[in-house]
């Protein structure tokens, strides 16, 4: 049997509808862009796009640039995130198992400095750093998306190494584990989705970061994708499917991600809040 | 070896917010221009008080910071519909979260398109028959902002709603049990039970907005409008970024982000407090 909605049931329904469809127009209008030639935008910039092309994608592939900034962001991604997850985990570990002087102001430190703004933070960097020789290289903007995914992220994993089973610990110190060998051997193989959750929301964060990218990878042969497609719009300025067609690539691998594993990036943006 | 656990972290800590912050408040009273500066005192305080596109920035900034109340309501209310898991509740939060995992640069420029003159935004009201309200939205001075600020809200809006979500599922069941014994009504729930125990996480999801709108927003502005027109919709960020490669200004730009960190430092002070309790208990 169907019931018939009710009234507030019929409001509530056509509010969230509404709000649905303004929220994924973007990325549809994005997607319908791309597919139309130049022409055909002009002519109908709302429409479906039939036929659709993919001449778009190819002259930018053609172009050459975002082939190398997608692989400039990939590598600068995951050099970052693999570093910050390894360094965090150590520090995690510690706060969350050991104890030790100053660990409480560790991680109270921690907390501030996840809100302190970049844009403070890369003029003296800059300054610090082009001396080293390390602007316009990829190890100096590792070695800052590091520095500034650690507090998160030791904030996360501790919260989460904190929710392991103590009596597993005591076990392992009485059979004589050391504290390295807990950390590898209990800690590590049962914080699985807590590295997935993590990891996702570092890459998240690092694919998508502009000022930093936009700092000090200048030259454009080492541009990230995100700063990359920013010229994009100067560039192509009068063929919009194109600079649609570069977005798309642009917003396609989070998208992916976020299709096939939406709870992780749901648990890690929630991670701060809510215990 | 807690201490050796440590070390590498604490190294990055020190290497990236340490010295910069560090080496900003000392060049803040350095020559502006020079590499190796002599100290000027106050001086460069003094020009960024007296230029009226740094006051213009700030006070974008705190326009800015009114868009927050707005954008948590809006996203109670959205969170507090689908808790009711009303049919397809599941697709719409899907749907309102995928902005927040769109990259800033991405909707910007997209949303520069759809606010054109022809864009979705003017179509709309001129097919509802409200052609006259259409507008240059991100080329007029005075709607610059309020344009840019919808669509912060529209990206943030689903990380609202996803926190509040993930905090209500957790209420326990009986508070809500008890409360129908008792007779309350849909509304009385919401009021006695559902707001009160989001408390905790509503304060914490203004703070970070509150920081967002007052030292995130520059990936926004840069990507739509640049800071056009003239300064309209200039922001502090884009400030520091323009005196510090730009004008090539070190000590202009020092000055401002030593004010914004301070600013920034009220709200740090806020969030301690919120998550005080938490860092001290280790146990759950």
């Amino acid at each position: 049997m169907r019931r018939f909605l009710s009234p507030s049931a019929l409001f509530k329904q056509v509010l969230m509808l509404s709000m649905a469809v303004a929220a994924i127009y973007p990325v549809y209008y994005m997607m319908e862009t791309s597919l139309k030639t130049r022409q055909a935008w002009t002519q109908d910039q709302f429409g479906l796009p039939l036929p659709p092309t993919l001449d778009n994608y190819a002259a930018l592939l053609e172009d050459g640039r975002i082939p190398i900034w997608f692989m400039n962001s990939v590598i600068v991604t995951t050099a970052s995130v693999v570093v910050a997850t390894i360094v965090s985990t150590l520090a995690a570990y510690a706060i969350a198992r050991l104890s030790f002087r100053g660990r409480t102001f560790l991680l109270r430190l921690l907390v501030a400095l996840m809100v302190i703004p970049p844009a403070v933070l890369i003029l003296p960097l800059f300054l610090g750093m082009q001396p080293l020789g390390l602007t316009n290289s990829y190890l100096g903007v590792v070695l800052i998306y590091v520095g500034m995914l650690i507090p998160f992220s030791v904030y996360m994993l501790s919260s989460f190494f904190r929710t392991l089973p103590g009596e597993l610990f005591e076990a392992a110190r009485i059979d004589g584990a050391s504290t390295l060998r807990m950390l590898w051997s209990i800690v590590v193989p049962l914080s699985g989705p807590g590295f997935v959750t993590l990891i996702v929301v570092n890459a998240m964060w690092v694919w998508n970061e502009l000022l930093i990218a936009l700092v000090f990878l200048q030259d454009d042969k080492r541009r990230t994708l995100m700063a990359g497609l920013t010229t994009l719009r100067s560039r192509f300025a009068v063929n919009e499917p194109l600079v649609m067609a570069g977005m798309f690539l642009g917003a396609l691998p989070i998208l992916l991600l976020f299709l096939f594993g939406q709870r992780y990036f749901v648990r890690g943006l929630v991670a701060g809040a809510v215990k | 070896m807690p201490y050796l656990l440590v070390a590498p972290a604490v190294a990055f800590i020190v290497l990236i917010y340490g010295y910069p912050i560090v080496r900003v408040f000392i060049d803040s009273f350095l020559s502006p221009t020079a590499a190796r500066g002599t100290s000027v005192g106050l001086a460069n305080y003094g020009f960024v008080i007296d230029d009226p596109v740094f006051w213009k920035s700030a006070g974008n900034n705190v326009f800015l910071l009114f868009g927050v109340p707005i954008m948590t309501v809006v996203a109670l209310i959205v969170a507090v519909i689908l808790f009711d898991q009303i049919r397809g509740w599941r697709l719409y939060r899907t749907l309102v979260f995928t902005p927040y995992i769109l990259a800033i640069p991405v909707i910007g420029v997209t949303f520069v398109y759809l606010y054109g003159y022809n864009g979705i935004v003017n179509e709309i009201l001129r097919a509802i028959g409200l052609g006259g309200l259409a507008q240059d939205w991100l080329g007029d001075p005075h709607l610059v902002m309020p344009s840019i600020l919808s669509v912060i809200i529209y990206r943030e809006l689903g990380f609202g709603v996803m926190l509040f979500l993930a905090r209500m599922a957790s209420i326990r069941e009986e508070l809500y049990e008890a409360a129908m014994i008792d007779g309350a009504d849909w509304w009385a729930r919401l009021r006695y039970i559902t707001v009160p125990q989001l408390r905790t996480v509503i304060s914490f999801f203004v703070v970070i907005e509150l920081i967002t709108m007052l030292s995130w927003v520059f990936s926004y502005v840069y990507s739509m409008t640049g800071g056009g027109p003239a300064f309209a919709s200039s922001v502090l960020e884009l400030y520091i970024w323009k005196y510090a490669f730009a004008y090539r200004a070190i000590g202009i730009a020092s000055a401002v982000a030593v004010l914004l960190l301070v600013a920034t430092s009220v709200f740090i002070v806020v969030q301690l407090l919120i998550r005080g309790d938490e860092t001290d208990t280790g146990e759950e």
